[in-house]
């Protein structure tokens, strides 16, 4: 018994995603009173480096069928993982790599299932339980997974990365992978940007911001916080901003530290992208605008006068620190 | 080509959110009822708009109680030939993922389409077990999705960015905002959707792995905190003494 971190990463490189994954994965054996064991798929750059958030070994497995990612191949080698090191347990990041090959590890194992958990499982009267939000943030349910095998995949931002240990022992582990059927021609990132769903503040602005050429400032307010943008749908579909911005109910659901909404009113679908964030600012030149009642922080004004003296205390705030 | 469509049911995005007094189900009185949003919009739009450019037929399939008809029906008026309900309650995605692979297994269906995740319990599990208990390759959360002979140029979205792959048929894809325009159904299609054929099957025997045993609120926010528009130095001390965000 143990519990297996699929740890991924993307372009030979651990992110953020699979760190907090590791350290879900440790609380979760310390729960358990098992040992948290990575696993590693593919090149990547120094898998001990798992070690210091949290696991006790790391598995790493390279194959030619793990060069580029395909669903099937990649879940079959995590299922094989699991199945070789007797995990009982597999945690994974809910990302887009996550989303694709987890409903398909469960089956492999025969395990019940829960995607996009959001805080540490529980046993209560002996039953394991975890809790995800439901209805796009607007409750929470806790499942409970019955199955002896388990699988979880942990919502970003769901738990913060805690230095546990250091570099742990790496062990090559040789697997069976079936070919790939879907073949990667080419991945396009935003280059020099922080990832949306990985970010810990995002900047957002919506239709009050009147078109695209109003941006610059939204871009600046990222920068000099570090953050990501984001927008609301409309925007999104009047193509001022790219699609991959849109927040909300049908677009993505988010949970940064800090949210700033600048001109967007607050519909109930933009709120349930963003109510999970842990600090809400709202900037809006209309007092009765709906997001004020979901904010932490309020300022009605004018986003064209209010957003560029942000920018400037910001600044002068950051001059200070340094 | 042969087209199916995984259409699944949800609250509507308005819904206010309610539970019992337990807090063990949800309050559904009242509760008014659409199509899922990716699978309306986009995964079913798409498969219409590839058999109308290809020929073919689309069929859509629901897990779910006879109220679903309802949902179906519009389906069927946007423009789907026929339409499958396997007649349970969709208990976890496991269950649901069980009965359409039974349902699909034989069928010679080139495209399986879902819709990237269902926006109640925000899933995005029945598209890869579909794939897995079906052995077919699958792409998840497709903005794009583009057919040459039997093979698919797909743009799916990742952290960040996009990834462009090719697959051939046959496959399972999830649809994301993107692949797709919304479409309104019209008078015709209403009256056409009423004579065209819905078939209730029998569920297959599966267990739940899983089951939800509480829910609760989000905790109240504490109420806003109105900063003067003139004065942002202390929105940003208020965000870093108070808040501790920056
Ligand atoms: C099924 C469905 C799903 C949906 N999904 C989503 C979703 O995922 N995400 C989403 O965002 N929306 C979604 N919507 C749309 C949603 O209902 C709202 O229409 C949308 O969020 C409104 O966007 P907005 O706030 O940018 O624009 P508006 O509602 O037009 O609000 C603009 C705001 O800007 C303020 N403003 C104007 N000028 C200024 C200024 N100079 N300075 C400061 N403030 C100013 C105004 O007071 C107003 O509050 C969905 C709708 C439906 C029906
Ligand atoms: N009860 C159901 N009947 C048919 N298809 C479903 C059902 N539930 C989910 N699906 C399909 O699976 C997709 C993802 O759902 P989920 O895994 O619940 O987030 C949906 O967009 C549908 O295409």
């Amino acid at each position: 018994m143990s519990v297996l971190v699929f740890a991924e990463a993307p372009q030979g490189q651990f992110k953020k995603a699979a760190f907090e994954a590791v350290t879900y994965g440790r609380k979760t054996a310390d729960l358990l009173g098992t040992e948290c064991h990575a696993l590693v798929l593919g090149e990547a750059e120094n898998p001990a480096q798992l070690g210091t958030w949290g696991a006790h070994k790391v598995w790493h497995a390279t194959h030619d069928n793990l060069n580029t990612f395909d669903s099937r191949s990649w879940a079959a080698a995590i299922a094989q993982a699991a199945e070789k090191t007797g995990a009982t347990v597999v945690v994974m990041s809910h990302t887009s790599t996550g989303k694709s090959v987890e409903g398909r590890v469960a089956i492999r194992l025969g395990a019940g299932s829960v995607s996009g958990v959001s805080r540490l499982p529980t046993i209560d009267g002996g039953q394991f339980h975890v809790v995800k939000p439901v209805f796009s943030g607007k409750a929470y349910a806790t499942f409970e997974i019955k199955t002896e095998k388990k699988v979880l995949s942990v919502m970003g931002n769901a738990v913060r990365p805690e230095t546990l240990g250091s570099e742990a022992p790496v062990e090559a582990l040789s697997l069976d992978v079936p070919a790939p059927a879907v073949e990667v021609v080419e991945v396009k990132r935003v280059e020099g940007r922080v990832p949306l769903p990985e970010a810990e503040i995002v900047v957002s602005g919506g239709r009050g911001l009147k078109g695209p050429e109003n941006w610059g400032m939204i871009e600046e307010l990222a920068e000099v916080l570090g953050a990501a943008t984001a927008c609301s749908r409309p925007v999104a579909d009047m193509g001022w901003r790219p699609h991959h911005e849109h927040v909300g109910q049908t677009g993505l659901a988010i949970r940064p530290n800090l949210y700033i909404a600048i001109g967007i009113s607050g519909a109930i679908q933009h709120l349930a992208g963003v109510n999970n964030s842990k600090v809400i600012v709202v900037i809006n030149k209309d007092p009765e605008a709906p997001f004020f009642k979901a904010a932490d922080y309020g300022v009605v004004g004018d986003a064209f006068e209010v957003v560029p003296r942000l920018i400037e205390a910001i600044k002068r705030f950051k001059a200070q620190q340094n | 080509m042969k087209l199916l469509v995984c259409i699944s049911k949800t609250p509507d995005t308005e819904a206010k959110i309610q539970l019992a007094a337990d807090g063990k189900s949800l309050d559904t009185s009242g509760m008014k009822y659409i199509m899922n949003p990716y699978d309306e919009w986009y995964a079913l739009v798409r498969a219409l708009e590839l058999v109308e450019a290809n020929g073919g037929t689309v069929t859509v399939v629901n897990v779910g109680p006879a109220d679903n008809d309802q949902i179906i029906r519009k389906a069927l008026a946007i423009g789907a030939n026929d339409a499958v309900r396997i007649n349970a309650e969709p208990t976890s995605a496991w269950f649901v993922a069980h009965q359409i692979a039974a349902f699909a297994k034989n069928e010679g269906y080139d495209i399986i389409f879902c819709g990237k995740e269902t926006i109640d319990y925000n899933g995005s599990e029945v598209p890869a077990m579909l794939a897995e208990l079906l052995d077919l390759p699958f792409v998840s959360w497709a903005s794009k999705l583009d057919m040459e002979g039997d093979t698919a140029t797909i743009q799916r979205d990742i952290e960040g960015g996009v990834e462009i792959v090719k697959v051939k048929t046959p496959f399972v894809v999830s649809a994301a905002k993107g692949m797709a325009e919304q479409r309104i159904p019209n008078m015709r299609g209403i009256m056409m959707a009423k004579r065209k054929p819905l078939k209730v099957v029998e569920p297959v025997p599966a267990e739940d792995p899983v089951a939800i045993v509480q829910y609760a609120m989000p905790p109240a926010k504490k109420g806003v905190k109105l900063v003067d528009p003139e004065n942002m130095d202390e929105l940003v001390r208020l965000l870093h003494e108070e808040a501790k965000v920056i």
